[in-house]
């Protein structure tokens, strides 16, 4: 199963509005993500990053063509067969989407709850357990509104891992975090995948430092995909669009090559 | 210009038969889910407790004094044909057929359907609708389909509770203030209530409990999808004031719908 692309996008494009203030977002995007591998899609705000991952999900349908998980069409999926795929996925979106008037022990539990038929002690304790992995241990009781945004993005990193997903999405991780608790964010991600074992796509702006746990990224621009290819060729790829967009969120000491620093 | 205006009607037209489209398939769901399994007991009883237990005080004063009210006016109007003795019928048959039903549904809408809806808004501006999706739970089942059996469990007791509470707020001022004879309250309702007049007022309350509902989670659920509702914390507050209009407005046309055609 190794190197079978798990989630393939097929020539997808998405516009939003109609008429003359139509708004391009994707357009004819390709992209195989292969299982087991961490996929950054990158690109600058508003380049339908997010989108794509609500494509993938079935939360958006595309205008043009197809989107398939694990060799099955997306799009002629009914709501079933819909839910049966998205039990594969793990999301944590940009914003965590806490249930606000739950604790954070009840938002953790929730998949557990209404998905798996455990006992309540059974959940407590997975619930407890994966609270200490991610060094939210004590702040069970509390409610998201208490919570730091760094706490929050653990949270819901905690909600999306308890069904023990085959696919991660993440959505902008670290937006809104200081450099530190980014770090300590990307290192839960490497702990938890080394873990898990999932497949994962992360959609970040956070260059380059999202580059160290890419196997492969996909840069986004104006509805086309520019480049999908390793880190390393992207930081050294003689295309000028490219060396511009490197230069642009990197700076000068990225260019020519000079990865040792990374 | 002529095209555009010819173009403009079309994407209306096109806008609202989308959004009733969406409204009834909402309801058909949501009515599929209250009598299929599992079902949701806690949630429900929660709910339950927002919506029915909740209003039961606003519910008593309104009730008390919409009878009060009834009581003096019907004695004002009575005495005039020297009949105050109609007074016990003349409240409960304006209770029971009309006040009691459609002044409840207006209280639980202003209560509970605003608070329902605003809910349902927040969830879906903040992802958490879209999150619940993405865990493959339904979240039709989860937040939807409770509040519906709440409130038709809810709204149709509130209304037997407002309309008791009316029928001993009319006894206050029409018996103990203004001296209409006890008996003549109490023997003139029993005559003139009839058992037609009851199954109307539940009919009605049934009715009304389905709109509530309806609109205002409907509203909230879908505010993504809601024209010209703006974005963030004003497009909750926006489509909250829109469901609560449609509602209340919805519950008086078809009371009179429902008189007319039951009378």
């Amino acid at each position: 199963m190794r190197h079978e692309p798990v989630i393939r996008l097929i020539e997808v494009s998405k516009s939003f509005g109609a008429g003359e203030r139509a708004q391009r977002v994707l357009d004819g995007v390709n992209l195989d993500i292969v299982e087991g591998t961490t996929t950054v899609i990158a690109g600058a705000s508003g380049q339908g990053k997010s989108v794509t991952l609500k494509l993938i999900l079935g939360l958006l349908a595309p205008d043009r063509g197809n989107i398939e998980v694990s060799g099955r069409e997306v799009g002629r999926m009914g709501a079933g067969e819909l839910r049966e795929m998205r039990t594969e996925f793990g999301v944590l979106f940009q914003g965590s989407a806490l249930f606000d008037s739950l604790t954070v022990f009840e938002n953790i539990a929730l998949p557990l709850k209404e998905r798996a038929r455990l006992k309540a002690g059974e959940i407590r304790e997975r619930v407890m357990r994966t609270l200490e992995q991610l060094d939210m241990a004590g702040h069970e009781d509390k409610y998201p509104a208490q919570l730091s945004g760094g706490m929050k993005k653990r949270v819901g990193l905690a909600r999306a891992l308890q069904m023990q997903p085959r696919i991660m999405l993440f959505d902008e991780p670290t937006t809104g975090l200081d450099p530190a608790r980014s770090m300590e964010i990307y290192q839960l991600f490497y702990r938890t995948q080394k873990e898990f074992g999932y497949t994962s796509i992360i959609v970040s702006h956070d260059i380059p430092r999202i580059f160290d746990l890419a196997d492969r990224v996909a840069i986004l621009h104006d509805g086309k995909m520019w480049t999908f290819d390793s880190p390393e060729a992207i930081l050294l790829s003689g295309e000028p669009l490219i060396q511009d967009f490197v230069t642009l969120t990197m700076g000068e000491v990225y260019r020519s090559g000079q990865v040792e620093t990374l | 210009m002529i095209r555009e205006r010819i173009e403009t009607i079309g994407a209306d037209t096109l806008y609202y038969l989308r959004d009733l489209g969406r409204m009834g398939l909402f309801l058909l769901l949501a009515v599929k889910g209250v009598f299929t399994p599992p079902f949701r007991f806690r949630a429900l009883l929660k709910e339950i407790r927002l919506i029915g237990v909740n209003s039961v005080a606003v519910i008593f004063f309104t009730g008390a004094f919409t009878g009060m009210v009834l009581g003096v006016q019907g004695y004002y109007t009575l005495t005039k044909f020297g009949s105050e003795g109609g007074l016990g019928s003349a409240v409960a048959l304006s209770l029971i057929r009309e006040l009691g039903p459609v002044l409840t549904a207006l209280m639980v809408t202003g209560r509970a359907g605003s608070a329902m809806c605003a809910e349902l808004g927040i969830m879906r501006i903040s992802e958490q609708i879209d999150a619940l999706d993405c865990m493959a739970i339904d979240p039709f089942r989860y937040l939807v389909v409770p509040k519906f059996l709440a409130t038709l469990i809810s709204v149709p007791i509130l209304t037997l509770f407002f309309n008791v509470v009316g029928i001993y707020g009319g006894y206050l001022v029409g018996v103990k203030l203004l001296g209409v004879n006890p008996g003549a309250y109490i023997s003139g309702m029993q005559h003139s209530v009839v058992n037609q007049d009851i199954n109307l007022g539940i009919v009605k309350s049934f009715v009304f409990a389905l709109i509530i509902v309806w609109v205002c989670t409907g509203r909230g659920y879908f505010l993504h999808r809601i024209r010209n509702a703006g974005f963030g914390a004003e497009s909750v507050s926006r489509v909250t004031t829109q469901a609560v209009v449609i509602s209340s407005i919805s519950v008086l046309v078809w009371d009179y719908l429902l008189t007319a055609m039951l009378l």
